[in-house]
């Protein structure tokens, strides 16, 4: 990286300042409060708080709905992540080989994802649930028990559907770019070194596009652990039987619906520190194994 | 060791875009054939239906005996090399060279004697734990040689494959590479736009225009009776002058009797710069032709030089040769002759020699 110099002392710091304020408008004073806040114990009418240093933390990691949470997440953002990648690659790949319109169905495949994630849940919600959705009903008549009020894992398997389809756009058009820089001669290359297509794509398209494949794992990670708010509110709302409670969806049920202020902030700073550790990993594990062309 | 044979071989793309117009070579086994033409010729769409990465619209192809028209690039037993080399990236050198040959199931111990075979052949066995990145122009050139080479293949394709490279270090490689196909006598068909490259490789030039074959034959042949006004061109640096010859013959031109008649066909004459010289106050011989030119520009490359001149109303330009430094100032008038027994007749008509 090139060292910049600047002969003013000042300019520097007034070239930087927007971005330093609005991370720590945005992110630090909030982390800084939900830290504060995580050490607090409000009565039951917001009247007054009082401080009871780890004791929420202690409550917290004490509590089996809590570790039940936790189970929920690894399962719902794992699985989301590589449902979500895993299609999108797919897709992608067979983007590449479309001849006639190709740009119609690339830009048929990104439009899911100007809908918003609330939109996107309500669309499965009506699909499938138990007594109104379409699939639901084709799915009983084929016999199968479809109930996610029910069933927990049925329940999850929807929100995972849903939360992955939304994202596979995303992928989808990162995957399309990563593929497009793989230069044409190197697949040739491999064509005449005796490669079939599928053992082109492993040794040879799949090494090379891993870069990107490393920052979408972050993203999609992220997202699973965050951005899906909206589709689980909708769809299950958490339910049945906290079967679908992330960590994210949990925070918000204790502190708003529950108005366990306190407990909520805990939860909150362990799920930031969670986000950090699981950035850091990647980035120190996974990257190495990554090779930037 | 195989002959590759091509017989009537078309290219039309989608659209009715006709890359290559019927073309019919033979290579003979041990060969080493380089097709030359300008961009957009269809030499490396050619090469690259040879090779199988592009389909071949009508007309076969076949290496050794066998018509490989329907077969995968893989099943031809050729191998090639790239114009930007083609390297994966993300393997070691080693594996590089050795990704082709696991490919085929091929035991290890081979592997391994064919990889130091190569390795030791092109100079490249310090750099077989580098990846590619870590490597320069010219040693990737050499690692893309060795992938093609380790697989002892029945015949080489060559992309234009020194056209990334420095001139110095062009040089140098087109001499090895010489050097190996004379030593291994693996059938070659190499696609070059540099026709110096292709003066220097060939045993049989290829020169190809618009899709199809202009002339096919040894460099020599090629130079010294182009079959055509576009061979005339193309091979040779300058290029050879052109005089379109008119009615009364050419303005500033003195040539012995009947040499500029005007029967038959319209023609245009063809004489290359090194077949004429600076002639300024010497006496006319005998039976040589006179040019009278007025000098625009010098080019001086170090052994030699090329004086401009063009002949007078409007005439043609032309380029002499001169042996060293030369001095002439642009704007001088001065006598050049040459011997008609170099001199090319083309038909203007149809471009082809008379």
């Amino acid at each position: 990286m090139q060292k910049a110099v600047f002969p003013n002392r000042v300019l520097p710091y007034l070239l930087l300042a927007p971005q330093v304020a609005i991370t720590i408008v945005f992110f630090y004073w909030p982390a800084s409060q939900a830290l504060y806040q995580s050490m607090l114990k409000e009565d039951p009418f917001g009247l007054k708080s009082k401080f009871v240093g780890l004791q929420n933390f202690t409550q917290v990691l004490g509590n089996p709905d809590y570790l039940n949470s936790v189970r929920v997440t690894v399962v719902f953002s794992v699985s989301t992540a590589v449902l979500a990648m895993a299609l999108a690659l797919f897709l992608a790949t067979a983007a590449e080989k479309v001849v006639r319109g190709k740009g119609f169905y690339r830009t048929m495949l990104i439009w899911p994802y100007a809908v918003a994630p609330a939109v996107a849940g309500l669309l499965f919600l009506f699909m499938f649930n138990p007594s109104m959705g379409t699939f639901a009903y084709l799915l009983r008549d084929a016999g199968y028990r479809w109930n996610p009020l029910l069933d927990g894992d049925q329940a999850m398997l929807l929100v995972v559907v849903a939360a992955a389809w939304k994202q596979i756009s995303y992928n989808f058009l990162f995957f399309v770019a990563a593929l497009q820089s793989v230069p044409r001669s190197l697949i040739e290359a491999a064509a005449i070194d005796g490669a079939s297509s599928t053992k082109r794509f492993w040794t040879i398209v799949f090494p090379l596009i891993a870069p990107t494949t490393f920052f979408l794992l972050v993203v999609n990670t992220v997202y699973a652990f965050f951005d899906t708010f909206g589709i689980i509110d909708a769809v299950t709302g958490g339910g049945p039987a906290q079967a679908t409670q992330t960590l994210v969806y949990k925070v918000y049920n204790d502190g708003f619906v529950n108005l366990d202020l306190g407990g909520s902030a805990a939860q909150s700073v362990i799920l930031m520190a969670i986000v950090i550790a699981l950035t850091a990993i990647q980035f120190r594990y996974v990257e190495k194994r990554v090779h930037y062309a | 060791m195989a002959k590759i044979e091509l017989k009537d071989v078309r290219k039309v793309y989608h659209g009715g875009v006709e890359a290559v117009k019927g073309v019919s070579l033979s290579v003979e086994d041990g060969a080493f054939v380089v097709l030359v033409g300008p961009s957009g010729c269809g030499k490396s769409t050619l090469l690259r239906m040879v090779a199988g990465l592009e389909s071949i619209s009508s007309g076969t192809i076949a290496i050794g005996d066998r018509v490989v028209n329907e077969l995968e690039p893989a099943e031809r037993d050729i191998a090639m090399v790239f114009q930007n080399y083609a390297l994966y990236p993300h393997m070691t050198v080693r594996k590089n060279l050795e990704y082709g040959l696991k490919n085929r199931k091929m035991a290890s111990g081979e592997i391994a004697r064919r990889v130091d075979e190569a390795a030791k052949m092109l100079e490249i066995g310090a750099l077989l734990d580098r990846r590619p990145g870590q490597l320069s122009g010219g040693q990737r050139q050499r690692v893309a040689m060795g992938r093609a080479l380790v697989r002892e293949p029945a015949a080489f394709l060559f992309d234009e494959p020194l056209s990334n490279l420095d001139a110095k270090l062009r040089v140098q490689m087109r001499a090895e590479i010489r050097r190996l196909q004379r030593r291994l006598k693996t059938t070659s068909l190499y696609v070059t736009h540099d026709q110096l490259e292709a003066m220097t490789l060939a045993d049989t030039l290829v020169v190809l225009n618009a899709g199809r074959i202009e002339q096919a034959g040894s460099p020599m042949e090629v130079y010294e009776r182009p079959a055509s006004l576009f061979v005339a061109t193309f091979i040779g640096s300058p290029a050879m002058n052109l005089l379109p010859l008119g009615a009364g013959g050419i303005a500033g031109l003195t040539a012995p009797d009947g040499l500029l008649s005007g029967a038959g066909p319209a023609k245009t004459l063809g004489i290359r710069p090194e077949h004429m010289r600076l002639a300024d106050g010497e006496a006319p011989r005998p039976g040589e032709m006179r040019f009278d030119l007025t000098v625009t520009g010098v080019e001086v490359v170090g052994a030699e030089s090329f004086v401009y001149g063009t002949l007078p109303e409007g005439g043609p330009e032309v380029a002499v040769r001169v042996a060293g430094y030369s001095h002439v100032e642009p704007g001088t008038r001065l006598a050049a002759a040459a011997d008609p027994a170099y001199l090319h007749r083309f038909d203007r008509e149809t471009g082809r020699r008379i």
